[in-house]
């Protein structure tokens, strides 16, 4: 029973980071493998603020997010435009965002490593409770709360308001959204921001209860693509199911076989995703 | 780069007989150099053989060279085999690994496949961590031969020539010219009844036997075997950056981006080690914004714009 709440309160975690992704890539089309310093990012200023000023890591969460949506909207204003407006087909943009996020990953591993060496470590409501009969510590708890509101929040309003509408309507087709009078480029930097803001917001509810370095985004990148491949490129609901899974399953083989092979457990379900669902969860075949 | 006359031959055979007569006005510090020059050679004209036309960034490569060098401290240490014939052996294992991976994800969006070799060298090395501490015993492996620089760096050079060989009778072959059409357009290509995903499988199954190979025979240079070690996610970086920097469209391409940056890197990571991975993200940034078709592909430019 443990495995299983640790497991689903993990994958809270998860799946906010994967909203983050799915955002960047399902509607801004860009497959941003520096999504995961985002995140490091987020818990970089978690652990600065608390340990030097002692603020609650859920107000670094309100203060990290605009930051990292106006960062991630000038990164992609700035760099990542010039690419889509050059690219001739969608292949060429994969590859040159690819190769360009690939840069601004290094590039802020080195500044972070620059900025702080050592694991971000620091203690915050790590007290038990007790839940549905597990004991579990009570930051994991918060910060599951804390990502199922924001996750709920960005939900209602892609679903709900007009801008989010004009958001979904780019994540469908870009051309008819255009054709109908939706300005994608706005659109896309919008998602692409959003997508930034989360992830830092991801970061730092991660850092209460799991120790970070400079160096560990590529980790989350990558288990944040295994996700969204999962879920269908740009489907939420699918995201979050993803998620809950990849929690679950990690936690699973972390305490019943060896922590060393979350990775190994994390491409273990990547791969029957692209043998048995490549198009995702809740995708329908050839769409 | 059609050899219709005996002169590009010649020159190839040539420079073939240069770099060989190397070792003996370099040594020490600088035959160190050439040799890590030669296996970045061989590693990237191989990545660029299938990631040139596919468009496919393949960031395998550290699994693969660890997959190599491991084999051959663990067959040596352990089992007691010769260094020949593990460094035949792992090439194989790495194919054989090459072919799974290919036939899971390269059937699908490309996207899936640079997604599945990202983490695949740290997975590996958890992989083999894991089962080297449970059931191995945590000894560590020692490969121990009576190889000098010079003669690795031969070997390395004789890989590296075997590729250039091996890509120059690809681009005249069949499976060559289904290649150049499925990067041109992959549609296209499947309608004039290319069979892409096994032209795109057996071209990375052929990168990986050259990692594994590449590995294999610089495990000496280690002496000392640890997962740790030879599962280098960087490896797989720096040969996408040399290769892309030189032009992965061109056979000779990713040599020209070899040189250069291994000096470079050398540079940087002795005297500003703590700023080394800031320059590995300046060096992408600066090949996709300002030479995006690596040195060949500008020089192609300016000589076109000459003519015009």
């Amino acid at each position: 029973m443990d495995i299983v709440i640790s497991g689903l309160l993990l994958g809270g975690a998860y799946a906010l980071i994967a909203m983050g992704l799915t955002l960047q890539y399902g509607v801004a089309r860009i497959m941003n493998l520096a999504n995961g310093e985002a995140l490091v990012l987020g818990a970089l200023a978690a652990f600065w603020l608390y340990t030097m000023q002692g603020v609650s890591p859920l107000a670094t969460v309100l203060l990290i997010a605009p930051l990292a949506f106006a960062g991630s909207w000038a990164v992609y204003r700035a760099l990542l435009l010039p690419l889509v407006r050059r690219a001739r087909d969608r292949g060429r943009l994969e590859v040159d965002s690819i190769l360009a996020t690939f840069g601004m990953s290094f590039f802020l591993v080195g500044a972070m490593t620059a900025i702080h060496g050592e694991y971000f470590t620091y203690s915050f409501l790590a007290e038990p409770v007790r839940l549905l009969g597990a004991t579990l510590a009570l930051n994991r708890v918060v910060a599951f709360a804390a990502a199922a509101l924001i996750g709920a929040a960005l939900w209602l309003w892609l679903e709900r308001s007009r801008t989010g509408m004009a958001v979904r309507a780019v994540a469908v087709n870009p051309e008819a959204a255009g054709l109908v009078g939706v300005d994608v480029e706005r659109a896309s930097a919008l998602a692409f921001a959003l997508g930034g803001a989360v992830t830092a917001a991801g970061g730092a509810l991660v850092s209460t209860f799991v120790t970070l370095d400079a160096s560990v985004g590529v980790l989350f990148t990558m288990k944040a693509l295994i996700i969204v491949i999962m879920g269908g490129v740009g489907d939420i609901r699918g995201a979050v199911l993803a998620a809950l899974i990849l929690g679950l399953v990690e936690t699973g083989v972390a305490v019943l076989v060896d922590p060393g092979l979350t990775l190994a457990a994390a491409y273990l379900i990547f791969l029957a995703v692209l043998l048995f669902r490549p198009q995702g969860l809740f995708g329908r075949a050839g769409a | 780069m059609r050899l219709a006359s005996a002169g590009p031959v010649a020159a190839a055979a040539a420079a073939l007989v240069a770099a060989a007569a190397l070792p003996a006005f370099a040594d020490g510090y600088w035959l160190s150099i050439a040799v890590t020059v030669m296996m970045y050679a061989a590693l990237a004209t191989s990545w660029a053989l299938f990631s040139g036309p596919t468009r496919y960034v393949a960031l395998s490569t550290g699994a693969f060279y660890g997959i190599g060098g491991y084999a051959v401290g663990l067959g040596m240490s352990d089992y007691d085999l010769s260094f020949w014939s593990m460094a035949l052996t792992a090439p194989l294992i790495a194919t054989a690994l090459a072919a799974l991976i290919g036939l899971a994800t390269l059937r699908l969006s490309g996207v899936y496949f640079v997604i599945f070799t990202l983490g695949l060298s740290e997975m590996v090395r958890n992989l083999v961590s894991w089962v080297q501490n449970n059931f191995l015993g945590s000894r560590g492996l020692y490969v121990l031969t009576d190889f000098e620089e010079k003669h690795i760096y031969w070997m390395l050079l004789a890989v590296t020539a075997a590729v250039l060989v091996f890509g120059w009778r690809l681009g005249r072959s069949r499976l060559g010219f289904a290649l150049r059409i499925l990067g041109d357009d992959e549609e296209v290509a499947r309608h004039v009844g290319v069979d892409t995903a096994r032209a795109k499988i057996l071209l990375f199954m052929s990168t990986g036997f050259v990692a594994a190979l590449v590995g294999a025979i610089t495990a000496p240079r280690y002496y000392y075997i640890e997962p740790n070690v030879v599962f280098s996610p960087e490896l797989s970086f720096l040969v996408v950056i040399m290769a892309l920097l030189g032009g992965a469209g061109r056979l000779w391409g990713p040599l020209l981006g070899v040189v250069p940056f291994t000096l470079l890197w050398e540079a940087v990571t002795v005297s500003f080690p703590s700023a080394a991975t800031m320059a590995l993200g300046a060096a992408f940034l600066a090949i996709v914004y300002l030479i995006p078709d690596g040195v060949t592909g500008l020089v192609e430019r300016i000589a076109a714009r000459r003519r015009a």
